[in-house]
């Protein structure tokens, strides 16, 4: 848990300056800034208001994804636009029906918008604004979008103008109502509230902007540069998130196919940092007791564009040996063309505690498949960014 | 309509196992000693598969992760892994990842696939579609006749409340279990078939059991994009035995995304609302005090329309919190002639995941020219025009308010609830259908078209 919460401090630091926590604190205004490049695309900040407004304190909202907020009552479909934003990497404005920590619900408008590295396009973060929504329209269930599912990158991502066809408009305070909080109708902002959140987000990009300057990570609120050609989308990055096992991702159209991608537990089996080992060939885990028999094997497959496993002797960082039971397989996006290749490591006799009673082969196996079901959807996007 | 007075129409079958023969064919192989490996008692004795006891969930339970975003879980671990094995193993009739696949640009994201290698250039087989409910034919090609390897798992609830996995378990022939299978012809990465119960051979059709068990799978698999679809008979379901199909397609499917206008809130807080502006009218069942409650209500729903003979399709989706019911008509319109040779030279089947706006096309110029308007003129043609819709609405709501309560003053909470929120017609409708009494199927389909 400690390296993962020093992953989170790494996170903010490495694009803010220290001060950026002071200057962002001072803002009113409730918020969270999520990193959707660690797995389970953690909070990595709460402003002082956010924690105040739903009752948690810092420890237990840092390192939680949003959906600890949601609960009985939130509108299943916000809740898969809000999904579908994050992976288009595009800004979403929508009410929501949240859970304090006391358990009680509360209405408020949610405004979502990426933030991107200058130098590269990436997104590096996601800034997440709260907005309480205290009057309230009863509407008569009706919800229609008048744009779409809201394609668009603009700041009001995706406004639901509801259709009222009841004259009444009642304003309730939070949870006076006799039949309680009626949380079933969808609630609609005014548009004060969403002007609220539009320039709180404004606001905060213009503080992390700011204090990105002296990192030397400049950020912006909208995306400068098409993506670098080394890099994978923040959806992919999400997606694969989610996998446990050790692997990385090649790129073979690039020049010495390197890796583009590489999971925690890689990292955590190889003793590699991400940046030592993102954008390089995978041959540096190989060393001089390495049977270049099999390397040539594994050559072989590739150029074959076929999947093959092999047993090699890799090296970790401190040039500590192990056995890898290495299986490599060429991985389709949804063009049906091989994108990737996909190499999934075990280490010979390591026992995993999370192994659940699936064989070691088996676990490897759904690595496999569960990159191919990643690979192929964030691809299949007609406005997603890079397959 | 005189019951001699039969609908068809001529189409030819998805393959959905290698053992899957036409009926001319069947005769060959009867009983005893087929020598390959199936599920019948001529090779079942000593069989064993894999078996994944899943841990039912009384409560909506929220499981809170110690790390946010929840790992792959255990079922779609299991799921995925030997699903690539089979894969690997060559017993799939073509691989799906090679079948080039995208979002049509539009408000809806209808997605598209080239699937060439899916439909047979066979002849085709004559299927009846005016009676959703037909008898199991054991002469016919049923799962039982799959050979073991296309089984993945068997897939049990476990006695004690905690999940359990058995790499190799002897397959209980006294115990009715339930297994997952391959689609060999798959529509996307992982489609399965979840078979409930298998060797007690059941019918295509919906029963209380089936249908938990199903929620049970989506729930379990706690991955959105992993759904599981339901075809009735006279709704493009290919075997009369009973299944569920599932398969992982990471975007949102265009019927998710359509706006719903919410019809009425029943005493177990299960919430029914209509599907606005999609081109299948249909309904979508969500919330519950328990999972159960969400289950029983909506294959309460599904045995109203298979008594009453109408052909309908269900679509589970995000991890079984919300599902999709949708009547349908296009079997029987094409078997009347009433569908353009232009729609049916696509040869799309409108089938669960057509209507949920996932098109598997054959020929490469449909595939090119796909477009949503095309997309939606298809699906136009498959849904119950408003006044079937509402009747159909009226058949349903009649059984669900029952079977949820019987008392007068619920009725009446309901009635005036029903004044709030629907039209005029519906209010109508239910104020007819007061008594409990399930209107008795009739031979002939409820819809006029």
């Amino acid at each position: 848990m400690d390296s993962y919460l020093a992953l989170i401090e790494q996170s903010f630091n490495t694009s803010y300056s220290i001060w950026a926590r002071e200057a962002l604190d001072e803002l009113p205004e409730c918020f969270t800034i999520t990193d959707p490049c660690i797995s389970g695309h953690p909070i990595i900040f709460a402003s002082s208001a956010f924690l105040k407004m739903s009752g948690y304190s810092k420890d237990e909202v840092i390192g939680r994804n949003g959906r600890i907020f949601q609960g009985p009552e939130t509108n299943r479909r916000s809740v898969m636009e809000i999904r579908e934003a994050i992976r288009e990497e595009r800004a979403l404005q929508i009410s929501l029906l949240n859970y304090r920590k006391d358990g009680t619900p509360f209405w408020m408008l949610f405004h979502i918008s990426p933030v991107f590295a200058k130098e590269d396009g990436r997104v590096i973060h996601f800034v997440a604004v709260q907005v309480p929504i205290l009057s309230r329209q009863r509407l008569n269930g009706l919800s229609l979008s008048e744009e779409g599912s809201g394609f668009k990158e603009i700041v009001f991502g995706s406004c639901r103008r509801e259709v009222c066809s009841m004259d009444m408009c009642r304003v309730s305070a939070l949870d006076s109502d006799s039949r309680g909080l009626n949380t079933e109708e969808p609630c609609e902002a005014s548009e004060a509230e969403k002007r609220r959140a539009a320039s709180a987000i404004n606001n905060i990009l213009s503080v992390l902007t700011q204090y990105s300057e002296s990192t030397g990570k400049l950020v912006c609120g909208k995306r400068c540069s098409s993506p670098g050609a080394t890099l994978i989308s923040s959806s992919l990055n999400i997606s694969l998130g989610r996998i446990k096992q050790s692997f990385v991702l090649t790129d073979p159209h690039l020049p010495d196919m390197p890796i583009v991608y590489a999971s925690d537990a890689f990292l955590k089996l190889t003793g590699y940092a991400r940046d030592e080992v993102l954008g390089r060939n995978c041959r540096f885990l190989s060393g001089v007791e390495t049977d270049s028999s099999v390397l040539e094997k594994i050559r072989e497959s590739i150029q074959a564009e076929q999947a093959c496993t092999v047993r090699i002797l890799n090296y970790r960082k401190n040039k500590s040996t192990f056995w890898n039971l290495l299986h490599i397989s060429p991985v389709r996006n949804a063009t049906g063309k091989i994108a990737y290749y996909v190499g999934v490591q075990i280490e010979e006799g390591f026992q995993s505690q999370e192994s659940h009673g699936l064989n070691p082969e088996m676990r490897q196996l759904s690595c496999v498949g569960a990159v191919r079901v990643a690979v192929r959807s964030t691809s299949i996007g007609a406005g997603s960014s890079k397959s | 309509m005189s019951e001699s007075f039969m609908l068809r129409i001529k189409r030819v079958p998805t393959v959905v196992s290698n053992f899957q023969k036409e009926e001319a064919e069947e005769g060959a192989s009867r009983n005893g000693g087929c020598g390959r490996n199936c599920l019948q008692r001529c090779c079942i004795q000593g069989a064993k598969l894999p078996l994944y006891a899943f841990k039912k969930l009384n409560e909506k339970e929220v499981l809170v992760h110690e790390n946010n975003e929840p790992p792959v879980a255990f079922l779609d671990s299991l799921l995925l892994g030997e699903w690539e094995d089979r894969m690997q193993r060559g017993l799939f009739r073509y691989d799906v990842t090679a079948c080039e696949t995208k979002v049509i640009p539009g408000q809806y994201g209808f997605i598209a696939q080239l699937n060439e290698g899916r439909h047979l250039k066979k002849r085709p087989t004559e299927f009846r579609v005016d009676k959703v409910l037909q008898p199991f034919d054991g002469n016919k090609f049923n799962f039982t006749k799959v050979g073991q390897e296309e089984v993945l798992f068997q897939f049990e609830s476990s006695e004690d409340g905690d999940v359990h996995f058995f790499p190799s378990a002897s397959i209980d022939v006294d115990n009715s279990t339930s297994v997952v299978a391959i689609n060999v012809s798959p529509i996307e990465y992982g489609h399965v078939l979840l078979i409930p119960r298998i060797l007690e051979c059941l019918p295509q059709r919906i029963d209380r059991e089936s249908f938990l068990l199903a929620l049970y799978m989506a729930a379990e698999a706690a991955n959105p994009y992993f759904r599981l679809g339901y075809n009735s008979l006279g709704a493009f379901a290919t075997i009369n035995h009973l299944h569920f199909q599932a398969y992982y397609l990471a975007v949102q499917f265009p019927i998710e995304k359509a706006p719903t206008k919410k019809i009425n809130t029943l005493d177990n807080r299960v919430k029914i609302s209509e599907l606005v502006n999609y081109p299948v009218r249909g309904l979508l069942f969500e919330g519950g005090n328990t999972l159960q409650d969400l289950s029983n209500t909506v294959s309460d729903a599904c045995v109203c329309l298979q008594d009453n003979n109408i052909p309908y399709n269900v679509l589970i989706s995000d991890c079984g919190k919300r599902i999709f019911l949708l009547p349908q008509c296009y079997a029987e319109k094409q078997a009347l002639g009433e569908v353009s040779p232009e729609l049916l030279d696509t040869q799309v089947n409108p089938a669960v995941w057509e209507i949920s706006g996932h098109m598997v096309l054959k020929r490469k110029k449909d595939y090119e020219e796909a477009s949503e308007e095309n997309a939606w003129k298809l699906l136009a043609e498959v849904s119950l025009s408003e006044a079937s819709f509402e009747e159909v609405n009226a058949l349903i709501f009649e059984v669900i308010s029952c079977s949820d309560n019987g008392s007068e003053n619920e009725a009446q909470d309901m009635l005036e609830d029903a004044n709030v929120n629907n039209s005029l017609e519906e209010v109508d409708a239910i104020n007819k259908g007061s008594h409990c009494a399930m209107v008795s199927g009739t031979q002939e389909c409820l819809v006029q078209q």
